[in-house]
């Protein structure tokens, strides 16, 4: 077995020292009948048997580089340098623990004090953690850090929140008995939220831009929460979004929680990605995760150290702000390492190119006859209204080799008004031939 | 004659003398590194880009304000962060034996396997029909969990331990719900010795927590347990093996009093490592479990993550399983994605959801390779290795150091400072010199229950080779202290940094980089 | 002048007919540098054991108890701003806040210096 190092010599040698007649012996605390129980699994395998297998596996799968790709509502199709995959496969990246002894972990630290950094200056906050699981869950905890700031129990969700996040926030919000109050589905972004807000409410949860694609301006609920003592919480799926739309921060937003995944990370079919978590310093206190804090060593050198722990379930247990314990730390590098090599000016031009990809694709399929496109305003992202059922046009588009997109039945299967909706995402990876051959089959399947 | 002669010297100095200091602050390979943010790269970008050709519809939607953050170019940018991985330890480079953590060897053909177009450029969102080879893996790795755990049923979508911990406690209390229970049962039982993580989430799931005592050989306290039973208990939380590196023997007696009492049994399985292929959860009593894939089933820790945390779980609990999850119909696979979905299905109480979407596929590839790798018989055998070298450890530093409890260990052994006792040295000191010995601390001052804990988990990965030295190594540590040297107080002196001023820190956080003034 | 104690290592102090409280020098050594402190605002009224104020160090956070039951009427911001003063002078300059009594018998019931002196090493 090519990963165990011991030989059976030396674990004879070992079980002598040990005391031990045989190994079965250290494990003598485990009832009789339980211990050694037949398992039905296959033997191990080389290196080659298992390339075999799983290629096999991931051979049946249609990759997004591989044609014409339009799907996105959380995650998207980015370029990714070839720098950043070899960056956090060097070993003491990948194989290194949570930075619990700084004095070797200084690379971990700093790197995540620079994933900070970009993360607050992006999204115009003044602080961020050093990463959540992903955007929906960073999305559960902020509604509780809501709820702990304000000491209220009533969330309020705009209907242009992405329907799975809107099912995190419930889940973890109801499990502590908070009201959890939804908009209804708001496929063009003219809903009234500050309608809805009261002064129970701990936050109201807004996506921008919205999980249709719309842009949306958050001053004014930002306002309506201030008024009444509620956060404004603001999600960004689309992170790239944030090199060419104004920044949560610049629109009052008090939480920004973000999908990191277009940032470095790849689509991974839905995970590993990174969550961003940002606020205002007034309030770090009551975040969650890690943070990771500048001090210097004995020697006055500059140094970091994971920062405020008390907060932490290792420290304060259950009165601790979150359960989180590991978090995404290789993904939170790969977006640093990324950001990086974009830098700001990097960022607004790719931004700008995934705006012009998506205005050129929607221009060339609202030409089609019987094809509406909702969104007026967009980034990356828009809504189409079909003439038919959406799923079923995407099943075909997808035999004709073209990914067309999220139909609005994949997410909301039981409003009958999202049959014909179809988003589609347009990134810096659509050629002019993809949008040809994404137009020609639609017309053909209409 | 003719000779081709270089010009150096080739006879050493015989006596050398070092400078206290180096005029850049470098030390031959450990380079001092800037921060990014210090490079004056504003304005840059080291991405080549086609320059937007200006259509630009956002109107009032534009960005105003500058992102101020630099570009830096690819040499610029590949150094800088390779200069950062020198100063990091890892498993890659040495014994990192820290306790609960399982800081086993990472395959790097798992790395590869994940990287295959076909897992890592797919989409969460596009057609089932063009992802079955994903449903497929994600099918065939709960097949595996299922086997080895013995259990019924698995969710696979939460992120990581502490997630699956949640999944685990949120079914519990939908199952509650579902028997009109859940006012009255709002009582959770953890061991002191237990993970943070354990009362956070029962707190998270709106539980309160009572600590089980331990009796003297480090297990819970089974009559202490039976006197907190009673009808408003919920749950209880046990880590089996236990945190104290102890196989819970009384643990099938725990999981009738929890069930005779109607609760349900939740078992952390962070330590299932030491187990796997040997002993099954499901013959044990458990309701649920979380499986650390980055633990158990080797998958990258990252420097602290993204990790991976299925729930196993029992038949009483399986219903309230939360969406998604993957179900095979007809030779194809499909996923069942909303609560009204799964109700169609006939699970009349499903859980709910607990992320966007379907999980850690990148590390179930990782974790899948793995086992595939294994087989049944290697994780058998990792897990017997992983116990075997533990004891190794444990029966080489008795000579020196004091462990906690009496007896073999599982996959760790624990420690405590007695054997520090009078010598001024501390538990921290230890561990920090063991950083200049080349080793990484074990993890310290954990369990709580256990004064100046150390607890030490060298894993399967190691050589006796190499565990000989690492034992030769603190037991010189644990003489040095007992013969007063002074210098350990100050450990580490060779690191890339010395002791870090935490409290300094957490006085006057600063967690992002200004402009200076 | 009277000090009393609580098992939850609080110190209070009758000043007139305010009670002026603290954390005692055993608590601030057991919890190490101290690193913040939150304190609650003048004019909340608390029941004896509720939790009132937090106080952290790196390593360490814990509840400070109302030792008796009361309103606040003054709180020592000077340890907001410079935790560091909980260490040096917990007994006297980093008292924590001021309270109106409720109930006088309360104080009464608290421990006297020896008694916690005693309470701490058998603890």
């Amino acid at each position: 077995m090519r990963y165990l190092p011991l030989t059976s010599g030396d674990r004879r040698a070992m079980l002598e020292r040990i005391g031990a007649r045989n190994v079965d012996e250290l494990f003598r605390d485990v009832p009789k009948d339980a211990l050694n129980a037949p398992i039905d699994l296959p033997a191990h395998k080389g290196e080659l048997e298992v390339e075999r297998l799983l290629g096999a596996l991931a051979a049946k799968n249609r990759a997004a580089g591989a044609g014409p790709f339009f799907v996105g509502c959380g995650a998207y199709k980015h370029h990714v340098p070839a720098t950043v995959d070899h960056v956090i496969q060097r070993s003491e990246f990948l194989t290194s623990y949570t930075p619990y002894q700084p004095e070797i972990a200084q690379g971990t630290l700093q790197y995540l004090f620079e994933f900070q950094t970009q993360v607050a200056a992006l999204t115009g906050m003044e602080v961020a953690n050093a990463s959540m699981y992903d955007g929906s869950t960073a999305c559960g905890e902020a509604a509780l850090m809501a709820r702990r700031v304000t000491k209220r129990g009533r969330v309020v969700l705009s209907g242009g929140l992405h329907p799975h996040y809107a099912a995190v926030v419930r889940t973890n919000s109801e499990l502590l008995g908070d009201k959890v109050v939804a908009a209804p589905m708001d496929v063009d972004g003219k809903e009234d939220l500050a309608a809805m807000i009261d002064g129970d409410t701990a936050c109201v949860i807004v996506q921008n831009p919205d999980v249709f694609g719309n842009l949306r301006d958050l001053s004014p609920i930002a306002d309506a929460c201030r008024a009444h003592g509620a956060l404004l919480v603001a999600v960004v799926t689309e992170t790239v979004s944030l090199g060419a739309v104004k920044s949560p921060g610049e629109m009052g937003a008090d939480i920004v929680v973000g999908e990191g995944q277009s940032i470095g990370v790849g689509l991974n079919f839905g995970g590993p990605y990174v969550g961003l978590f940002a606020t205002r310093q007034k309030y770090v206190r009551q975040m969650p995760g890690r943070l990771c804090g500048e001090t210097k060593d004995a020697e006055g050198k500059r140094g970091f150290v994971l920062t405020l722990s008390t907060r932490e379930q290792h420290i304060r247990r259950d009165k601790a702000t979150s359960n989180i314990c590991t978090n995404s730390g290789l993904c939170a590098l790969a977006f640093t390492v990324h950001m990086t090599l974009l830098g700001g000016e990097g960022l607004r031009r790719l931004a700008m190119l995934n705006h012009e990809a998506a205005c050129k694709t929607a221009d060339a399929l609202a030409r089609i006859s019987g094809v509406e496109l909702i969104t007026k305003s967009y980034f990356n992202e828009f809504t189409l209204r079909l003439p038919k059922n959406a799923t079923e046009v995407v099943e075909f588009l997808a035999t004709k080799g073209v990914l067309a997109g999220v139909p609005g039945g994949r997410l909301w299967p039981n409003d009958r008004q999202a049959d014909n909706l179809l988003i589609i995402a347009a990134t810096e990876c659509v050629r002019d031939a993809d949008i040809d051959a994404f137009a020609a089959a639609l017309e053909e399947v209409l | 004659m003719g000779m081709n002669v270089q010009g150096r010297p080739t006879q050493q100095v015989a006596e050398s003398v070092a400078p206290s200091s180096t005029f850049t602050g470098n030390r031959a390979l450990q380079i001092e590194e800037s921060l990014i943010f210090e490079k004056n790269a504003f304005d840059e970008t080291g991405v080549d880009l086609p320059e937007p050709v200006g259509v630009n519809r956002l109107g009032a939607h534009a960005r105003q304000s500058p992102i101020n953050l630099p570009g830096l170019s690819e040499p610029e940018t590949m150094r800088h962060y390779v200069r950062l991985s020198q100063k990091n330890f890892s498993i890659d480079s040495g014994p990192f034996p820290l306790g609960s953590c399982t800081m086993k060897h990472n395959p790097r053909l798992n790395e590869k396997m994940a990287r295959l177009p076909g897992f890592a450029d797919i989409h969460p969102l596009q057609p089932q029909s063009t992802v079955q080879g994903a449903l497929e893996l994600i099918d065939e790795l709960a097949h595996w969990l299922l086997e080895l755990t013995g259990m019924p049923a698995v969710a696979m979508s939460p992120k990581a331990g502490a997630h699956g911990e949640l999944c685990g406690m949120m079914a519990i209390k939908a199952a509650l719900i579902d028997r009109g229970e859940a006012k009255s049962r709002t009582r959770v039982l953890a061991p002191e010795s237990a993970h943070g993580t354990n009362p956070a989430t029962a707190a998270q799931c709106g539980f309160t927590v009572d600590a089980i005592p331990a009796d003297e050989t480090g297990r819970i306290d089974l009559e202490a347990l039976r006197q907190k039973m009673g009808p408003d208990v919920a749950a209880i939380m046990v880590t089996n093996p236990n945190t104290c590196g102890l196989f819970e023997r009384d643990i099938r007696a725990i999981a009738d009093a929890v069930h005779e009492a109607g609760g349900y049994f939740y078992c952390d399985g962070a330590n299932f490592n030491a187990i796997a292929g040997k002993v099954r959860p499901g013959d044990l009593g458990v309701d649920a479990m979380h499986i650390n894939l980055h633990k158990t089933f080797s998958t990258p820790h990252g420097g602290g993550g993204p990790g991976a945390g299925p729930v196993v779980l029992s038949e009483a609990l399986a219903p309230f399983a939360p969406v998604p999850y993957v179900v095979k119909e007809g030779g194809r696979y499909h996923l069942v994605e909303t609560r009204r979905a799964a109700e169609a299905e006939g699970e009349s109480h499903a859980g709910g959801r607990l992320t966007a979407f379907h999980g850690q596929m990148g590390m179930f590839v990782r974790a899948l390779s793995y086992m595939l790798s294994h087989g049944g018989d290697g994780i058998r055998q990792a897990a017997e290795d992983a116990v075997l070298n533990a004891n190794y450890v444990l029966a080489r530093l008795k000579a020196e150091m004091t462990p906690a409890f009496d007896g073999y260990c599982m996959h760790e052994c624990l420690f405590d400072d007695e054997f520090l006792k009078g010598t001024g040295v501390e538990t921290i000191d230890f561990a920090k010199a063991m950083i200049d010995e080349g080793y990484h601390p074990m993890t310290m001052y954990f369990p709580l229950v256990v004064h100046g804990a150390m607890l030490i988990e060298p894993t399967e990965s190691e050589s006796k080779q190499e565990l000989d030295r690492f034992c030769d190594a603190l037991l010189s540590i644990a003489r040095r202290a007992k013969a007063g040297d002074q210098s350990l107080k100050t450990a580490p002196h060779f690191a890339p940094r010395r002791r870090l001023d935490e409290t300094g820190a957490a006085r006057n956080p600063v967690l992002r980089w200004t402009p200076a003034e | 002048m009277t000090v009393r104690y609580t098992k939850d290592h609080e110190w209070v102090r009758m000043d007139g007919d305010v009670a002026v409280v603290g954390i005692t020098a055993h608590a601030a050594e057991q919890l190490g540098d101290v690193v913040f402190v939150e304190l609650p605002s003048k004019g909340a009224s608390f029941k004896q054991h509720a939790d009132m104020a937090v106080v952290e160090s790196v390593k360490a956070a814990s509840d400070v108890f109302a030792p008796i039951s009361g309103e606040i009427v003054d709180v020592n911001t000077a340890i907001v701003d410079d935790p560091a003063r909980v260490n040096a002078d917990p007994a006297g300059e980093a008292w924590f806040v001021k309270m109106k009594p409720a109930d006088p018998a309360e104080f009464d019931g608290l421990m006297d210096e020896a008694a916690y002196n005693a309470f701490t090493e058998n603890a």
